[in-house]
C-alpha cells in the first residue's frame, strides 16, 4: 500500500536553471530594429509593428486610438472589407491596438503566407486613407459600447481610480466620453497617421517558425519606410487629494467593485523586482495572503487579486475585487488587515519557499513557445531594461528574505498612502 | 499529427500520453463525462459547484493547491453543460506531485462543512458578478429556457436560480462525487516532458487502486423537434435595444457539426463576414452583431446576437437579418468564400496546437467523445464540406418553426 498522506519528494523550482532564449537583432537599411526568436514546431510565426504613436502622444483625447483603429478600415487600394478579406483568406489575424506610448499592428500567420501578406501591411502603414463613412461608424457604435460599459461597475471602477492616482490629464488617467468621440475629425486622424506612422518610428518584433528570407522580406518591404525619430512626450501626475471615495452607479447592484491602489515608482526603481515577490505574497497569485482570506475563508468574492501596473513611466500598486454588497466594507477591513500582518510578522520560510516555488514555476510555465519568449523581451526592451533583467527578477525570487520583505512592507504598504474606491 | 499512446487500467480509467520534449513541463489533464445536463432540475448548478469543492482538501490532502505551487505547478477547471475538466501544468521533474493529487482526490474528498459553506458563497458571487450585475446578463438564462423544454441544457452551468446552490447539502455532494467522479467515468491525459513507460508506472501506483465504480448511462430526455417559432420580449434598465435569436442544430458527433461551424463562419467570422459587413457596415442597423454555434455534444443552438444602433425599429433589424440568412439558404456561396473559412480553421488549429496544455486538453475532449484520434480528423472533417453542404445546411437550420427570438428592449423605448 502506498502511504498517500506522504507527498511525493520535489525537486524546488527555485532551484531550476531557467534560461530566456536570446533574441537575434539586426537593423533594416533604414535602421528599423528587428528583434527575432525563432522556435516552436508548429508552422506558424507573429509579427508585431511597434509605433511611438500611442495616446502620450495626442493633443486631444482618442486621436491615438481610433488612428490605431482605423488603419485596417481603408487604404488607397483596398476598402475595409477587402483588406479583412485578404488577411482573411490566408487565415491570418491582424490586430491593432493603442497603448500609453506605443501602438501596434500585430499579425499572426502561417509561416507559408508570410510572404503574400506583408506588402498588405505595408499598404496600412503608408496607405490608409481613413475614410469619413468608416469613422462615422466607429463613433457611432463605440458611444453604444460605452454606454453599456458604463452600467458596469467594474468599468467604472477602473476609470475612476486610475484618475486619482495620475490625473484626469495624464495619459494613463484619462478616460473617453461621448463627446470626445464625437470631436474626432478625419483630417486630425490623416496627420497623428501621417506622424507617428508613416514617418514615425518603429521596431518590429518577430517570432515563431521563421522562413529562411525573413530578413530579406522584411527588409523588401519595410526597409524603405523614412523612421523618423520620436520622442515620447512626457506627462505631470496630478494626484488626487481624496483618499476614500465611496460611489454608486446603480442602485439596484448586488456588487461592489473595489479598488484599492497606491502610486509606484516604476520597473527601474531597485525596489521594483523585489516588491513583485512581496506583491505575490500579498495577492499575486492564488495561495496568496488576500486571496486565502478573504475568498477561501471568508467567502467574500469569487476572486481577489493585487499586482504592480505595467506601465512604462510610473506605476501603481492595485487591489482589485468585486465583492457581494453587504460584505463590500468587510472586504476593504481585511486588506488592510492584511497589510498590517504584512508589515509587522515575517513570512515564515515555509511560506517564502512557497512564493519562491510558484513564481518560478509560473515563469517556467510561461516560457512555454517563441511568441511568449518574444514578449518578455519586448517587455525588456520598450521598458529600457537591460538584457539582464529576466536574470535579476530570478535571483532576487530566489534570494529575497523575510526581513527584507517586512522592510519593504513597512515602506509600502501603509494605508494612509492608498486611495480607496468602491462603486455599486 | 499529434502522436498519443493510450492504456487503460484494470480500474476502467483510460489513460492517454502525449510526448514532446521540446517543453520543460508536464500537463496532466482529467476530463470526468459529468456537466450540467446531467443535473437533477431541482438541484442545479451542481457539477460547477462541485468543481469548486475539488480543490477544498482530499481524503488524505488537506488542501490541494499548495503542495502543488510548492511544486511549482499551476492548475485550473472549467464546467460546462456537457463535461468537467481538471489541468495541472507544473516542471516535469515533479510529475508526480500532480498523479498524488489528483489520485487522492479521485480517491475521495474530505467533504468537510466549511469548504462547502465557504464555496456555496464563492460561488453565489461568481453567479452575481457574471449574470446579474452585468447588463443583458440573464439573457442566456432566458434564451436556455425558451429554446429547451425538455432537454436539460435548458439551464446554464452556473445554475438556474441562486437558491439551488444556497440550498447544497453535504449529502448531495457526497452522492454526486461517488456518481460520476470515478475512474471508468474519467480519462486521464499526461503530456509533454514524459515517458510512457513512466507515465505507466505512476499510473498503477497513484490511481490502480481506485475502485472502479459504475459505468454512468446517461438517459437523458431528448426535445422533441421544435415545431413552432417562440418569441420573447425582455424590457429592462439597459443602454440599448438588443436581439436575440437561436435555431436548434446537429450534435458534435455529425458531418453537420462542420458545416454548421463553417456555416458560422461565413456569417460571422471577422471583418469580411456577411452579417457585419452587411448590418454594421452597409446598412447601419446594428452596433456589433454575432453569429456563433453552442458547440455542445448533443444536438446545440445557433445563435445571432447583436445590439442595435440607436433608432433602429427591432423589427426592421429582425428583417435584415432574416434577408442575409435567406440569401445563404438559396445561393450558393463562392468557392473561395468557403475555402477563406477553411483557412481560418486551419490557422486556428495551428495556433491552439502551439500549447502542450491546448493538445493534452484536446486529446481529453475526442477520447471523452468517442476516440482521441478524431483529433487529428478534424482537417479532414472540415475540408470535406461544399457550398453545397452550406446551403442544405443553412436550409435545413434557418427555419422560423425551428427559432427562439428575443427582444432586450431597455426601458422607456
Amino acid at each position: 500500500m502506498i502511504d498517500r498522506k506522504q507527498p511525493p519528494p520535489i525537486v524546488d523550482a527555485v532551484n531550476f536553471n531557467l534560461q530566456l532564449k536570446p533574441y537575434q537583432s539586426y537593423t533594416l537599411r533604414n535602421g528599423v530594429p528587428v528583434y527575432a526568436v525563432n522556435a516552436g514546431a508548429e508552422e506558424v510565426m507573429q509579427l508585431e509593428w511597434v509605433f511611438f504613436a500611442g495616446n502620450s502622444q495626442e493633443e486631444q483625447n482618442l486621436v491615438a486610438a481610433t488612428t490605431n483603429f482605423l488603419l485596417r478600415n481603408g487604404t488607397n487600394t483596398k476598402t475595409a472589407f477587402q483588406l479583412n478579406e485578404y488577411f482573411e483568406y490566408y487565415g491570418a489575424y491582424v490586430n491593432r491596438a493603442c497603448y500609453n506610448e506605443t501602438a501596434t499592428i500585430s499579425m499572426h500567420c502561417l509561416s507559408k503566407h508570410v510572404g503574400e501578406l506583408l506588402p498588405v501591411v505595408k499598404e496600412m502603414i503608408t496607405e490608409s486613407t481613413m475614410p469619413s463613412e468608416e469613422l462615422a461608424i466607429y463613433q457611432q457604435n463605440m458611444k453604444q459600447r460605452l454606454k453599456v460599459s458604463l452600467k458596469k461597475s467594474d468599468f467604472v471602477a477602473g476609470r475612476l481610480i486610475d484618475t486619482y492616482l495620475y490625473g484626469e490629464k495624464h495619459p494613463y488617467g484619462k478616460y473617453s466620453c461621448a463627446e470626445d468621440f464625437d470631436a474626432l475629425e478625419r483630417d486630425q486622424l490623416l496627420q497623428y497617421y501621417n506622424q507617428y506612422y508613416t514617418q514615425g518610428k518603429l521596431m518590429l518584433f518577430v517570432a515563431g517558425k521563421l522562413p529562411e528570407n525573413i530578413n530579406l522580406l522584411l527588409d523588401e518591404h519595410f526597409g524603405d519606410l523614412p523612421n523618423n525619430p520620436v520622442e515620447v512626450k512626457e506627462h505631470q501626475i496630478v494626484l488626487a487629494q481624496e483618499k476614500k471615495y465611496r460611489v454608486t452607479n446603480d442602485i439596484n447592484g448586488v456588487q461592489g467593485s473595489i479598488r484599492i491602489a497606491r502610486t509606484f515608482p516604476n520597473r527601474h526603481h531597485p525596489d521594483f523586482l523585489k516588491v513583485q515577490v512581496l506583491n505575490a505574497l500579498f495577492g499575486g497569485f492564488f495561495g496568496s495572503r488576500l486571496m486565502s482570506n478573504i475568498r477561501e475563508d471568508k467567502g467574500y468574492t469569487y476572486g481577489i487579486h493585487s499586482y504592480l501596473h505595467n506601465h512604462i513611466q510610473h506605476s501603481a500598486w492595485m487591489v482589485s475585487t468585486e465583492a457581494g454588497k453587504d460584505v463590500a466594507e468587510a472586504t476593504v477591513t481585511e486588506v488592510y488587515k492584511e497589510m498590517k500582518l504584512l508589515r509587522e510578522e515575517l513570512v515564515d520560510e515555509e511560506e517564502l519557499l512557497l512564493v519562491r516555488n510558484y513564481l518560478m514555476g509560473s515563469i517556467l510555465g510561461d516560457l512555454d513557445g517563441p511568441f511568449q519568449i518574444i514578449g518578455r523581451w519586448k517587455n525588456i526592451i520598450l521598458n529600457n531594461m537591460s538584457e539582464n533583467y529576466f536574470y535579476d527578477a530570478i535571483h532576487t525570487i530566489k534570494t529575497i528574505s523575510a526581513e527584507e520583505l517586512k522592510g519593504l512592507a513597512e515602506k509600502y504598504l501603509i494605508p494612509e498612502d492608498f486611495y480607496e474606491l468602491i462603486v455599486v | 499529427m499529434i502522436q498519443f499512446e493510450r492504456f487503460t487500467l484494470s480500474n476502467g480509467l483510460r489513460v492517454i500520453v502525449h510526448q514532446d520534449l521540446s517543453t520543460p513541463l508536464a500537463v496532466m489533464n482529467i476530463m470526468y463525462d459529468v456537466g450540467a445536463r446531467d443535473e437533477d432540475p431541482k438541484q442545479t448548478g451542481f457539477a460547477h459547484l462541485f468543481e469548486h469543492l475539488m480543490f477544498g482538501g482530499s481524503v488524505n490532502i488537506e488542501d490541494y493547491d499548495e503542495p502543488l505551487q510548492m511544486a511549482g505547478g499551476e492548475n485550473n477547471a472549467y464546467t460546462t453543460n456537457d463535461l468537467t475538466n481538471y489541468y495541472i501544468s507544473l516542471p516535469a521533474e515533479n510529475l508526480e506531485t500532480a498523479f498524488w493529487l489528483e489520485s487522492d482526490r479521485m480517491l475521495s474528498l474530505a467533504f468537510g462543512d466549511k469548504s462547502l459553506e465557504t464555496q456555496r458563497k464563492v460561488v453565489c458571487e461568481e453567479f452575481k458578478e457574471h449574470y446579474l450585475t452585468k447588463p443583458y446578463g440573464d439573457v442566456w438564462h432566458k434564451m436556455r429556457e425558451l429554446s429547451y423544454k425538455v432537454h436539460p441544457y435548458r439551464w446554464m452551468t452556473i445554475g438556474k436560480e441562486l437558491s439551488h446552490i444556497e440550498d447544497a447539502k453535504l449529502e448531495d455532494v457526497k452522492n454526486f462525487f461517488f456518481k460520476h467522479y470515478r475512474p471508468v467515468n474519467a480519462v486521464l491525459v499526461v503530456a509533454g516532458n514524459v515517458t510512457t513507460e513512466k507515465v505507466k508506472a505512476l499510473a498503477e501506483k497513484w490511481f490502480g487502486d481506485i475502485p472502479s465504480g459504475e459505468k454512468y448511462v446517461r438517459n437523458l430526455p431528448q426535445e422533441p423537434e421544435q415545431t413552432e417559432a417562440r418569441r420573447m420580449e425582455i424590457h429592462a434598465d439597459v443602454p440599448l435595444d438588443a436581439f436575440y435569436k437561436t435555431w436548434h442544430m446537429g450534435s458534435r458527433l455529425e458531418q453537420r457539426y462542420y458545416i454548421t461551424d463553417l456555416l458560422t463562419d461565413i456569417l460571422s467570422g471577422g471583418g469580411s463576414s456577411r452579417l457585419y459587413q452587411a448590418l454594421v457596415k452597409e446598412q447601419q442597423l446594428f452596433s456589433n452583431i454575432e453569429c456563433h454555434h453552442f458547440g455542445s455534444t448533443e444536438n446545440g443552438l445557433v445563435a445571432v446576437e447583436g445590439k442595435l444602433v440607436k433608432g433602429v425599429k427591432i423589427e426592421d433589424a429582425e428583417k435584415a437579418v432574416m434577408a442575409e440568412l435567406e440569401k445563404i439558404k438559396t445561393r450558393l456561396v463562392s468557392e473561395q468564400e468557403l475555402q477563406k473559412v477553411k483557412n481560418k480553421t486551419e490557422s486556428m488549429i495551428a495556433f491552439e496546437d502551439m500549447s502542450v496544455m491546448s493538445r493534452a486538453n484536446s486529446l481529453a475532449y475526442y477520447e471523452n467523445l468517442g476516440d482521441a484520434a478524431w483529433m487529428n480528423e478534424e482537417l479532414q472533417k472540415y475540408a470535406a464540406v461544399t457550398v453545397e453542404d452550406i446551403r442544405n445546411e443553412a436550409g435545413r437550420i434557418f427555419r422560423e418553426e425551428n427559432s427562439n427570438t428575443i427582444y432586450y428592449l431597455a426601458k422607456g423605448n
